[in-house]
């Protein structure tokens, strides 16, 4: 255990139409045992205390599930630890003296709401747009009626890993939804019960996700290199077949 | 105030079915005439959102977070309950209500606990139907772990993610209905007040998170579904978010609340380390099985764990229970922590905390096995401390979990205002004084799913109500007391920081005030002393506070300081709540109650009831009633662990 002295560059911005630009403040005595939101809330105390507006940032859970925090931290979302969040990086990642570069997720489709703070809704309308299978509750069949191979349950697991936390979107260089998209379609395509949608399904995601304003992927793989769940490129692959299959048997 | 629990009549087993025939109903054409405000859109609001939202009805749903997703249901890990029996080892719906109520401690209802465990076999039927990746065997049925406090294998799971895979089935239901239109989402509103026109819940007031605008919605009904109040103690395992305002600004409005003081620590977390800590990590009592846990015998012994030969070691659990040893249930293996640490011999920098040490096991079994069993939660516990469990034991420390108080309901989940009803962590119903592992995520879906459908038509159907605006008055009043109350928070920060408080300094004084006080072992005077010094901490927080930026903007100051300044009000009726119960029960020891061992001792004769709080104005003593609990079906026991 020990202290270190940051220097942080952290991105200001009033509101989602007004200017922003980089701050940059001293950050002295940051225990590395803290975790990088708790570096955080040092600083934005700090800021309170001098009068100073605190920095605007989203988190909940803090232990890597809810999806709602992530910063890009020296250029890699979620900051250079792998497979982690933002609220599992750990300030022991950092020497003393570092310089911190602090910045929200960028993308088309994320609009910046303040400083760190920014709108992934349209993740919430792709999955609207088909990421379900239309069962009303009540009249299923039982658990076990039809049996899945652990193998296949497993597959489908990996991608329903996703937290939905929009790394993979700010990294890309064509700010492209495909592995959050991907990962709900193969999820359901594994699965029996997600079969009779599946060619509209696809369809669907996709048309939503372009018309959101998200990119094309052009197989960079940064998406999959910073993803805290480790979401496998694969499900893109499968995605792109999905919506062939799709274009082709629904004209 | 009134507490009709409205059990229905009949034998255990047909009151749930005698209450559907007898409920009335809405006929599906009608139904779209009927709007119904849910807040909250963790695995009890998702569910019932989608459910009511199928059925027809117009549902208007709201959330904290930027997305229905991430309520805080998304961070359980181990299960959720249900009595399939698909191991045929012996599980049943009786079984499960059985263990349910004597995990409870005898302090909840038979009625609503028995209807828990009758749906819960639907809850995963459903789940699965909705394409929730369950784990499953090589044959391709479902697999099944075991929890605390059952003798069966009746838990099912997806990894350690199952709340996150039951939340995004939920979830997905209702965005299938948000695309429908039949569901209209509010993301980023905090509700701040609920509106009630000639006695019932028709509205509620919002702040928008994003623009700071107060908003009022109508309905002809509101269900709460906003979870629990464990960060009244600042420190907790429950998501940042997580908070009291909404069951409070009720219970303000009239709504009894029950239990308050019934709240579960989890006695395997990740030790505090800091004053900076934000908040605990739980790390699955599964490992208590292969764990031995230890504190030096010595006061003062600052060796490495690694150094201290087995002769200067106290493994007190073991000494103690010597039958159950490091698997007592988890009031108890959290009380003897606090108790070695309270006697000096915690270890770790801040000397909260006690080892838990898994070398005894490798020997055994090997380091394979080991990290079959607990690889990824040794991986988590490393990445978070640094530390691998493998070479050093583990630190581990009690952190508030769990509340089993809330907002109290009758066998409708109607709570004492008519037309608004508590689903989930957020009503008091089915969990007593102690929770079941695995059986809050059960809770909040079988409400949602399976229980509330039928409470909403037998309201909207026996009840004739008139139209409201949102330019009515009581909502004008409701907007205006909002409007009043964030003023008055503001108030102190026009002159600067110099000689106030920060939000979190007050958060974190209140906090250790309950944690001290009202947690796991509690006597009247430390709980009288709380009680005294309550009333300055709250002054202190109203006259100080210093919260910069403005009201029309993000501000997640103003949010953080709403939300303390509701647990310093509720704090009041927790400790009252835990002074007035003056027997041993459940997750908590009332010191004053214990047998001849110093076990926990309940208190039948005076304690068989719940205890619902009357909120009599600000300022007034709030008053207490009784809704005695009646037991024809089972016969309370003391439990045991010697
Ligand atoms: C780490 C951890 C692990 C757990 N593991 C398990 C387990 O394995 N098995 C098990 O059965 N249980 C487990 N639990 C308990 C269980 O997760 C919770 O009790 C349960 O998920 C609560 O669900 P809920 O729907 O009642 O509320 P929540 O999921 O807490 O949802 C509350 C919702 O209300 C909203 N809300 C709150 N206040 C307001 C407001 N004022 N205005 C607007 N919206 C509001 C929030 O935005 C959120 O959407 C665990 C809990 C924790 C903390």
């Amino acid at each position: 255990m020990s202290d270190i002295d940051l220097n942080l560059q952290i991105w200001r911005q009033k509101k989602t139409d007004s200017p922003g630009s980089f701050q940059t403040y001293a950050l002295d005595k940051i225990s590395t045992e803290m975790s990088f939101l708790e570096m955080l809330d040092v600083l934005n105390e700090k800021l309170t205390k001098e009068g100073l507006d605190p920095v605007a940032f989203d988190h909940d859970c803090r232990e890597g599930i809810c999806g709602m925090c992530g910063t890009v931290v020296n250029g890699v979302a979620h900051g250079p630890e792998k497979e982690v969040t933002l609220c599992q990086l750990h300030m022991r990642n950092f020497q003393n003296g570092d310089t911190l570069v602090i910045e929200p997720f960028r993308s088309r489709a994320f609009p910046i709401r303040k400083d760190l703070l920014v709108d992934r809704s349209a993740f919430d309308r792709i999955i609207q747009s088909g990421g379900y299978v239309s069962v009303n509750t009540g009249g299923t069949p039982d658990g076990n009626a039809i049996p899945i191979p652990a193998p296949t349950a497993e597959l489908a697991m990996d991608a329903a890993a996703c937290i939905g936390c929009g790394a993979c979107v700010a990294s890309c260089p064509n700010g492209a939804a495909m592995l959050f998209t991907s990962a709900k379609v193969s999820q359901l395509c594994l699965l029996p019960q997600g079969q009779t949608e599946r060619h509209q399904r696809a369809l669907n995601m996709v048309e939503t996700m372009d018309k959101e304003g998200f990119g094309n992927c052009s197989n960079e793989r940064e998406c999959e290199a910073v993803c805290p769940k480790s979401i496998s490129i694969r499900n893109i692959a499968r995605l792109n077949r999905e919506y062939l299959k799709a274009v082709l048997s629904e004209g | 105030m009134e507490l009709n629990s409205q059990i229905p009549s009949g034998a255990l087993s047909e009151k749930w079915d005698n209450h559907k025939f007898n409920s009335k109903l809405v006929n599906p054409a009608n139904r779209r005439k009927y709007k119904i405000i849910v807040v909250g859109t963790g695995l009890a609001g998702a569910s019932a959102s989608a459910t009511l939202a199928e059925q027809g009805y117009q549902v208007q749903t709201f959330c904290i977070q930027d997305s229905p997703r991430r309520a805080h249901s998304i961070a359980a890990q181990g299960g959720i309950n249900a009595a399939k029996c698909y191991q045929t080892d012996g599980d049943s719906v009786q079984r499960l209500f059985y263990d349910t109520i004597k995990g409870g401690d005898f302090r909840s209802r038979e009625a609503n606990v028995y209807r828990l465990a009758q749906v819960s076999n639907s809850i995963i039927d459903q789940c699965v139907a909705q394409g929730v990746p369950f784990a499953r065997e090589y044959g391709g049925t479902m697999a099944n772990r075991s929890f605390g406090g059952a003798q069966v294998s009746r838990t099912f799971y997806a990894r350690g993610q199952t709340g996150q895979q039951l939340l995004l089935g939920a979830y997905s239901a209702l965005s299938r209905q948000i695309h429908k239109g039949q569901v209209t989402m509010y993301n980023r509103r905090e509700m701040m007040e609920v509106v009630l026109v000639d006695g019932r819940a028709r509205g509620i007031v919002t702040r928008n998170i994003i623009t700071g605008e107060i908003e009022k919605y109508t309905a002809d009904m509101v269900l709460l579904a906003t979870g629990g109040y464990g960060n009244a103690y600042f420190l907790s395992t429950n998501a940042m978010a997580s908070n009291v305002t909404a069951a409070w600004r009720a219970h303000k409005k009239g709504a009894g609340f029950a239990n308050p003081s019934f709240v579960q620590i989890h006695p395997t977390c990740i030790p505090v380390h800091g004053d900076y800590q934000s908040k605990l990590t739980l790390m699955s009592e599964s490992l208590r099985n292969d764990g031995r846990v230890w504190v030096p015998k010595k006061v003062g012994d600052k060796r490495h764990p690694n150094d201290i030969p087995d002769a200067d070691r106290d493994y007190y659990l073991e000494k103690k229970y010597p039958s159950f040893g490091n698997l007592v249930p988890r009031d108890v293996a959290s009380r003897n922590a606090k108790e070695q640490c309270d006697l000096g011999k915690g270890v770790g920098s801040t000397q909260l905390a006690v080892y838990l040490d898994f070398a005894d096991a490798i020997k055994r079994d090997g380091q394979e096995t080991i990290m079959k069993k607990y690889g990824n939660l040794f991986q988590m516990y490393e990445k978070i401390t640094d530390s691998s469990p493998l070479k050093e034991p583990m630190m581990i420390y009690p952190a508030v979990h769990y509340t089993m108080g809330g907002l109290w309901v009758d066998y409708n989940l109607m709570t004492t205002i008519p037309g608004l009803f508590a689903l989930g962590e957020c009503n008091f119903s089915d969990h007593g004084a102690n929770r079941l592992g695995a059986s809050a995520l059960m809770q909040g879906l079988a409400d949602g799913y399976f229980v509330i459908s039928t409470s909403v038509a037998n309201y909207l159907g026996t009840n004739s109500l008139r139209a409201v605006s949102t330019s009515d008055d009581a909502f004008n009043e409701a907007e205006k007391e909002v409007e009043g109350r964030i003023n008055k928070l503001l108030k102190n920060s026009a002159g600067g920081p110099a000689g106030k408080v920060t939000v979190d300094e007050i958060h974190k004084e209140i906090g250790k005030l309950l944690w001290d006080n009202c947690g796991m072992a509690r006597n009247k005077e430390g709980l009288e002393s709380a009680l005294a010094k309550l009333p300055a901490i709250k002054e202190k927080f109203w006259n100080k506070v210093y919260i910069p930026g403005d009201t029309k903007e993000i501000n997640q100051s103003l949010e953080r300081a709403g939300r303390v300044a509701d647990f310093l009000e509720f704090a009041e009726i927790m400790v009252r709540d835990a002074l007035a119960r003056e027997e041993s029960c459940g997750c908590h020891l009332r010191e004053e109650s214990q047998t001849e061992e110093n076990e926990a001792k309940r208190d039948d004769e005076n304690f068989s009831h719940v205890s619902v709080w009357e909120h009599k104005g600000d300022g007034a003593e709030p008053i207490m009633h009784k809704e005695q609990l009646v037991f024809e079906n089972v016969t309370p026991s003391q439990r045991s662990y010697k």
